[in-house]
């Protein structure tokens, strides 16, 4: 497989992209966030360091979802006042993008999805009930989140902002739901449950004295 | 990959940290790598905040006993279901029933890859708790996990009485909760209802030895006190499967009786009836009945004797004679009834009919010698005495039938028993036992 290949505006590294369909990744050296025009790379912006935190998944982890090989190539970090996740961003080898939700090692497997009349973040409370493809789901927690940083490769851009609503929904099996508030028009992700182990993980982080 | 880029330092692997309290400058080593939203510190007390470099001390509580010593010290690692975990948190947290203060505790254990998990222990009794990443649906008394069907066992609300160590939520003593259980043992479904945010948990149930073992802790584990919530009967046997089975069995052995019953040839060797009178009998008592014949393999002969007693007795001194071999089975037979009337109404003891079974008695000629002795009452008495070859006999399936019907009625006894005490803790106790109540099984 061929990778897009460009230089960084911003120090001339090479970027390198992973996945074809990128629309921002992060310079590995100068952490300038990198968006793609048709022609070239556009500095839009510059990442913090990341706090440490706790996740032992890390860009270029590799993992199985179903009979479905991906490798992780970008992150988006969130805070919240009980802590913080990541929704790490992974290519699956069937070229399709997904998100590996990680919560204090609860783990979610998400795609985007599209839906009809997407209720607004002001009109959704705890207990509501919801449809889509057929599958009931019902909200359990309203979380509204601090963004803190991105990591790597993303399929859209996202990079200046600050408070973001989330609403999770769960169901009576493994699937579960979030609406992103990210942006003026919410965004329907679908997903499930997925056990550790079942990802059959490969290039993790490792910590020390384990 | 990008192989002509130098390659990165990377981030530094994350390490446990250590910090200082703010407050009493005592060591404080962070061991989540940064999973814990507070910690506490263990010589003064202070809650802090985890997430903050500086430690910010949220809450500070007072202990009035010094001994709540978590039974499995911080930091202690064992292996759990096959994953190594360390325990990083403790708490014990209370309720009020009835004016009774119930304590247990419960550990945050913590694994980098894993996350977190949590062990409550009660009386000795010890649960392996993680959050539930399905919704269970409540159904009125009971709730559906998975599948399975939770009794509701018990709703109280739970307050936290000590902390210490690391917790991935906002821990606070004196912060109250909403707990209710729901039990399906080994297993119980807890709902915790803090503010607007339901958490749902599953435990299982585990012994204190597996712990002990778990974590290579010195000494014995606190022997369990009564029967908790959601502990397995140690009666393991399905109580319903096993009156099936004896259903069963009991079937088998009617249908083995009646056919033996059919197969038996039931065959009348002898009938004669003899008179007796104490006027003619001198010395010589004894008499012989005619000779008679068992055909065929060896079998069980029937010696039925009858006599009109009343108020009497008559005993035969019997013995089967094989007149070819000489062979002789000697057998004593009583027949006696008595009957009358008392306070109670009338009475009677003992049957005018008697009957003895000889197993196995082989082909060949027999005859019977007979020796009376009779009441001194009775002057005269004419007595009968009916032979038949090849009876069936039953008294060996009332024996397995009591044999298996024994074990079965100690079983469900012990499981009832059990049961009767695990939900006596509830809040649907069992009634009383003269009331009996499907409640409780």
């Amino acid at each position: 497989m061929t990778q897009p290949v460009a230089n960084c505006p911003n120090c001339g590294a090479k970027i390198v992209f992973r996945w074809s369909s990128s629309v921002q990744t992060v310079c590995e050296f100068c952490k300038s966030i990198l968006v793609r025009t048709d022609v070239d790379l556009k500095k839009v912006g510059q990442v913090a360091d990341l706090p440490p935190d706790s996740s032992p998944i890390q860009i270029n982890t590799e993992g199985k979802y179903g009979n479905k090989a991906f490798v992780v190539v970008g992150r988006i970090l969130y805070e919240y006042d009980q802590g913080g996740w990541n929704e790490w961003h992974v290519m699956m080898n069937d070229g399709t993008s997904a998100w590996l939700s990680d919560a204090q090692s609860e783990y979610a497997l998400s795609l985007s999805s599209k839906a009809q009349n997407l209720p607004a973040a002001a009109l959704v409370h705890v207990g509501q009930e919801f449809t889509w493809n057929n599958q009931p789901y019902t909200v359990s927690v309203i979380t509204p989140a601090h963004y803190r940083g991105v990591e790597g490769e993303l399929p859209f851009q996202y990079w200046d902002k600050t408070d973001v609503t989330f609403v999770d929904l769960r169901s009576e099996s493994r699937k579960l739901a979030t609406l992103d508030y990210s942006d003026p028009e919410p965004a329907l992700y679908l997903g499930e449950f997925v056990e550790f182990d079942d990802l059959k993980l490969r290039n993790l982080r490792s910590f020390e004295g384990w | 990959m990008s192989a002509s880029t130098p390659p990165l330092s990377g981030p530094p692997k994350p390490q446990a940290k250590a910090l200082n309290c703010p407050k009493c400058g005592a060591a404080i080593v962070l061991r989540s790598f940064g999973q814990a939203e507070t910690v506490v510190c263990a010589s003064c007390h202070c809650i802090l905040d985890a997430k903050d470099p500086n430690l910010a001390i949220l809450q500070q509580f007072e202990i009035k006993t010094s001994d709540i010593k978590p039974l499995i010290p911080l930091g202690t690692r064992g292996k759990l279901r096959g994953t190594d975990y360390e325990v990083i948190g403790f708490q014990r947290r209370s309720t009020q029933v009835d004016g009774i203060t119930y304590r247990w505790h419960e550990y945050v254990l913590f694994n980098p890859y894993k996350g977190i998990r949590y062990l409550s222990e009660y009386n000795g009794h010890w649960n392996d708790i993680s959050i539930c990443k399905m919704l269970p649906m409540s159904e009125g008394a009971s709730a559906n996990y998975l599948g399975e069907i939770y009794k509701h066992f018990q709703t109280c609300d739970a307050s936290t009485d000590f902390v210490l160590g690391e917790f991935p939520w906002q821990v606070r003593v004196g912060k109250h909760a909403g707990v209710a259980d729901f039990v399906n043992p080994p297993r119980i479904l807890s709902s915790e209802k803090m503010a607007n945010e339901v958490t749902w948990s599953i435990g299982e149930y585990m012994y204190g030895r597996e712990i002990w073992e778990a974590f290579k802790l010195p000494g014995a584990p606190p022997e369990a006190m009564g029967v908790y919530e959601n502990q397995p009967s140690p009666v393991t046997t399905n109580v319903t499967g096993m009156w099936v089975a004896f259903a069963a069995f009991a079937m088998l052995l009617l249908a083995l009786m009646a056919g033996f019953d059919m197969r038996a040839k039931k065959e009348p060797v002898l009938h004669e009836t003899f008179h007796w009178e104490r006027a003619k009998v001198a010395g010589e008592t004894s008499l012989v009945t005619d000779v008679f014949e068992l055909k065929g393999r060896p079998s069980t002969v029937e010696v039925k004797t009858w006599a009109p007693v009343s108020n009497e007795w008559i005993y035969l001194n019997y013995a089967l004679i094989n007149q070819d071999t000489g062979q002789a089975w000697d057998f004593g037979r009583e027949v006696s009834y008595y009957s009358g009337y008392d306070s109670d109404g009338s009475w009677s003891e003992g049957s005018r009919n008697d009957s003895v079974v000889i197993p196995s008695v082989p082909s060949g000629h027999y005859y019977f010698r007979i020796e009376p002795e009779v009441d001194p009452a009775v002057p005269a008495i004419a007595y009968s005495v009916a032979v038949t070859r090849d009876v069936p006999v039953f008294g060996i399936y009332g024996i397995a039938f009591l044999a298996l019907l024994v074990p079965v009625v100690i079983i469900s006894f012990r499981a009832y028993t059990f049961e009767r005490s695990r939900w006596s803790e509830s809040d649907h106790p069992p009634m009383q036992f003269s009331s009996s109540s499907g409640d409780d099984e």
